[in-house]
């Protein structure tokens, strides 16, 4: 392939991918309702948003679970990813294999399995099954990433640790987890950024008390939508980028 | 020492509990649900029975089960013919530029699909771009019907799903051994021969991946198929979200799920076959 063609054939899949995104962005800015035109620079459609009470506090919901999830899972993925790593123990290989069955599971079957749970357990649908959820999702993706920190760094820290005299829980927390702190931070941000891109599980997750803002768009996209909706995309795009980049740093540092 | 041990027998156990809880119990339940059958109370009756999987292979369902997976297959290989030279032009590109390409891929991936979705729409709808830019230009007169077409569903799967193709083939990519490209042409394989003889084989399990991130989530995005193809195009995920909502009818969604995860299963067994051939071969 000559470089030339390379750099277009390039171009055409990013413009494929961002087209669509560039365009609302454009929109969220337009100071008109309806036409494509270009009527002006105006920020008004933002001040709608602020004021749109539904659609913030359903934005605000996502958020909230995001960090809360994020939180429960980095918790738990760490852990997992210590354990495998530190210790042989029965079912070791068991719990690599199901982390990576939940990490290729679709959504759906996710959504589905847990929802059948909840309801055998005549748990009301809301905020802690949405929670829980969410976390149950994102784990494998931190125990993978946290775990591939953990390869890279030399066991003969630990086990001079331990000649010295630290018990287990002093390795972890005074060695192990200040030694992975940047791969965990990583993994809280893909996470955040994981529970704020799902739409399926939060679909059969959550009850009505509880409105996540995928699903407030949802019902908003099939029925008819007015410019703010505009803005709130380009809104949580931008957190998208800005804990996308991050976790980016963070994770290469490794290398 | 004593310490120790229990700080040990915590983490595993809080694990151990984490996983059996909330993965393996309620792919159980899922499994157990597919074989009863739907009771007055919304819950289920108890007796078990296969109806649930026969009735998934009636002509009704099968001819939607057999639509959703041409057109979740068909999006896979168009994915995987798009994303294929874009992963490797991504795999070539010098060390300067690959983190902002790499980036730039990774936006879209991590952006809520929901949102992509509806971005598309502001393109497809009747007075959207791409119908307003063609009118601009005089190439049509009337408005092109683009939302609420098997079409517009299919653009949709593949605008959401390119960025999960690239990602496995990406990496596939990055871990070929230059060094097995340069031996092919040094014995005289032109560039086509090295590619498809060398390359495409070494990154099987990335194919093999990609194909799965694809094809499974497509079966499933039944939004996808509600915001831009309306009522007509059906998913098997809005045949799953239909039994839970509307009929109620759990066991025959529980049993559609089931076969999605057999699926999952016997595409996740080909991938481990295809990486384990690799390693042996290169072992060799």
């Amino acid at each position: 392939m000559s470089r030339r063609l390379k750099w277009i054939y390039a171009g055409l899949v990013y413009a494929f991918l961002y087209l669509p995104l560039v365009v609302v962005a454009i929109f969220s800015f337009n100071d008109s309702k309806y036409s494509l035109a270009w009527h002006g620079f105006t920020l008004r459609w933002y001040e709608k948003l602020w004021h749109n009470s539904s659609l913030m506090s359903a934005a605000l919901n996502s958020l909230l679970i995001a960090g809360c999830a994020a939180t429960l899972a980095t918790l738990m993925g760490t852990v997992a990813a210590f354990i495998m790593h530190q210790y042989r123990f029965p079912g070791r290989k068991l719990l690599f294999g199901s982390l990576f069955v939940m990490m290729m599971s679709p959504d759906i079957v996710i959504a589905i399995s847990l929802l059948l749970l909840f309801l055998a357990l005549h748990l009301p649908l809301g905020f802690p099954t949405l929670l829980v959820a969410h976390a149950v999702l994102c784990v494998p993706f931190v125990a993978t990433t946290v775990y591939s920190r953990f390869h890279g760094f030399q066991r003969d820290i630990l086990d001079a640790a331990k000649d010295l005299g630290a018990d287990e829980y002093q390795v972890f927390r005074f060695i192990v987890i200040p030694l992975a702190l940047p791969a965990v931070v990583g993994g809280w941000l893909l996470s955040f950024t994981l529970s704020l891109d799902d739409v399926i599980i939060s679909f059969f997750t959550t009850g009505p008390d509880f409105e996540v803002l995928p699903l407030r768009i949802y019902s908003m996209v099939r029925l008819g939508i007015k410019p703010d909706v505009n803005a709130l995309c380009v809104v949580m795009m931008g957190i998208t980028i800005v804990a996308l980049v991050l976790s980016r740093t963070l994770l290469k540092e490794k290398e | 020492m004593k310490n120790s041990s229990r700080f040990r027998q915590l983490l595993i156990g809080s694990t151990y509990t984490w996983m059996v809880v909330l993965a393996l119990i309620p792919y159980l339940i899922l499994f157990i649900a597919s074989f009863l059958l739907p009771g007055d109370d919304q819950l289920v009756q108890s007796g078990l029975s296969f109806s649930n999987y026969q009735h998934l292979i009636s002509p009704a369902v099968f001819s939607m089960a057999r639509s959703s997976i041409l057109l979740a297959g068909v999006a896979a290989l168009l994915c995987l013919l798009v994303g294929y030279p874009f992963a490797y032009i991504l795999a070539q590109s010098s060390a300067k530029v690959q983190p902002l390409m790499l980036l730039l891929v990774m936006i879209p991936f991590w952006t809520n699909s929901l949102i992509r979705t509806y971005a598309l729409v502001m393109m497809l709808k009747a007075n959207g771009v791409i119908n307003q830019v063609l009118m601009a230009l005089g190439l049509i007169e009337m408005p092109l019907q683009l939302m609420y077409t098997q079409t517009a569903v299919f653009i949709g799967l593949v605008y959401t799903l390119l960025p999960f193709m690239i990602l496995p083939l990406y990496a596939a990519l990055k871990a070929v051994d230059p060094r097995l490209v340069e031996a092919g042409r040094d014995l005289g394989a032109n560039w086509l021969n090295t590619f498809f003889r060398i390359t495409v084989p070494l990154t099987t399990p990335g194919i093999i991946a990609g194909c799965m991130l694809v094809f499974l989530p497509a079966l499933g995005m039944f939004y996808v198929a509600d915001v831009l193809g309306g009522a007509r195009s059906m998913l098997l995920g809005n045949y799953i979200r239909d039994q839970f909502l509307i009929y109620r009818n759990i066991p025959m969604g529980a049993a559609a799920s089931v076969t999605m995860t057999v699926a999952m299963g016997l595409m996740l067994l080909l991938y481990f076959f295809a990486s384990k051939r690799l390693n042996r071969e290169a072992m060799q």
